[in-house]
């Protein structure tokens, strides 16, 4: 086999190679909505952010407008700081309030975001001053075992 | 002295595998310091390249096919039992880019190309081809081994890609128009699920540890084999065996430092 042969071959090798690492970067991959454009941080605290991952959605009106970025503990306060970053195309309200969701049942958790009605909108570094913690499964169910109890409890002594 | 014996030949296969490891090592470092030559002259890198990558082309991609086919057929199964078919995407997705892609590519270029490389080198020995060119004044290693080198650790990531590739083409295959989940789910939870730096960049950089390893120790193989048919048939043999262990082993290790911190999920 020539030296011509070998190069073309190897040449469509190549490009093929490339081709798929392209396919799995914007069709698999979330090349294609991870875009560069200009983002801005909005810091929020949480009293308990449950299974709140950096990198997770942060969604207004169900649309995808941002991603979380950081995750610390606050020592001073004792609360998250979960920092958003959030497309630079979408603006808030500076009286815009922040729940932790969970998507479907068993789904992963994301940040939505509920505008206010300021005209005043919300600045890099800003910080997110309604904020709604995370659902725990566990303080829902002893909730509602301590509200069954009582509820017997009363039952008791009326009779 | 009864013990005398056993603990000599223990001493003895002790030092004989650490000087084996540190020749390995010391041929590893001269084979990067002359590759000057593999990658002036590329037309001979590019010679291997096509031995090495494009003929493994049809088993790579016929088995990325099947395994992610299969993928999509198992995945399926269980999941519709939790009513969340349409996660066959992110499953067949990153199952496939995060391990099975460079893992199962890297047995296969293993076995298809690192086998050839070393009975090759170790042909060459035998025949003394590699003695010949020392009296020319050609460094074999630099000549010989250095392309292979490198045409290995090029064409790894490259298959692996189209291994993880295919696989999903043939998730897709299985899973939206045979089975019949939805297209836009398959495609769009994929999206929402696989992250091209944590996914994917890091099943390539996973590739191309496992070429490095490979074509090392193919072609250290093939260069230490005895000069007979019989060290030849051998040192293809521990190619396989030991290319295989060292990707399993490097695997773990990699996965262990790439997907356990704390935005694996």
């Amino acid at each position: 086999m020539n030296r011509a042969t070998i190069d073309i071959w190897v040449g469509a090798f190549v490009a093929a190679g490339f081709a798929g690492l392209l396919f799995l970067a914007l069709k698999v991959g979330n090349m294609a909505s991870f875009s560069l454009d200009k983002t801005y941080d909005v810091q929020a605290k949480f009293a308990n952010i449950g299974g709140l991952k950096p990198r997770a959605p942060i969604k207004s009106a169900g649309v995808v407008v941002g991603r979380v970025s950081q995750i610390q503990f606050d020592n001073q306060s004792y609360e998250a700081n979960v920092t958003f970053t959030i497309d630079a195309q979408y603006q808030f309200p500076r009286d815009t309030s922040a729940k932790i969701l969970t998507s479907g049942l068993l789904g992963e958790q994301y940040v939505g975001l509920e505008a206010g009605g300021d005209s005043a909108m919300l600045k890099s570094g800003e910080r997110v001053r309604l904020t709604q913690s995370a659902v725990v499964l566990e303080n829902l169910i002893s909730q509602f075992l301590f509200n069954k109890a009582a509820e017997e409890k009363e039952g008791k002594d009326k009779k | 002295m009864a013990l005398r014996e056993p603990l000599q030949r223990l001493g003895h296969s002790m030092t004989e595998r650490i000087l084996r490891l540190g020749f390995a090592a010391r041929f590893f470092a001269y084979m990067l310091l002359h590759s000057g030559t593999a990658l002036r002259r590329f037309h001979l890198t590019i010679r291997e390249i096509y031995f090495a990558g494009v003929l493994s082309l049809i088993i790579i991609l016929v088995s990325g096919l099947f395994v992610g086919m299969v993928l999509a057929l198992q995945g399926y199964e269980t999941l519709q039992r939790y009513g969340s078919s349409e996660a066959l995407g992110i499953l067949v997705a990153l199952s496939l880019v995060r391990e099975l892609g460079p893992v199962v590519a890297g047995l296969l270029f293993a076995s298809r190309a690192g086998s050839a490389i070393t009975a090759e080198i170790g042909l060459m020995k035998a025949t003394e081809q590699i003695a010949a060119m020392e009296m020319m004044a050609v460094d074999p290693i630099a000549r010989v081994v250095a392309p292979r080198f490198w045409a290995g650790v090029i064409s790894m990531p490259l298959l692996a890609v189209l291994f993880s590739a295919m696989g999903i083409f043939g998730g897709y295959l299985v899973g939206v128009q045979l089975i019949g989940v939805d297209e836009g789910a398959f495609w769009s939870q994929m999206q929402a699920k696989v992250d091209f730096r944590n996914d994917i960049l890091n099943g390539v950089i996973k590739s191309v540890v496992f070429g490095v390893a490979v074509t090392w120790i193919a072609v250290f193989e093939g260069y230490d084999a005895q000069p007979t048919a019989e060290g030849v048939s051998s040192a293809t043999t521990r190619t396989v065996v030991t290319s295989s262990l060292a990707i399993l082993a490097l695997d773990f290790v990699l996965t262990a430092l790439m997907f356990t911190g704390g935005n694996a999920g």
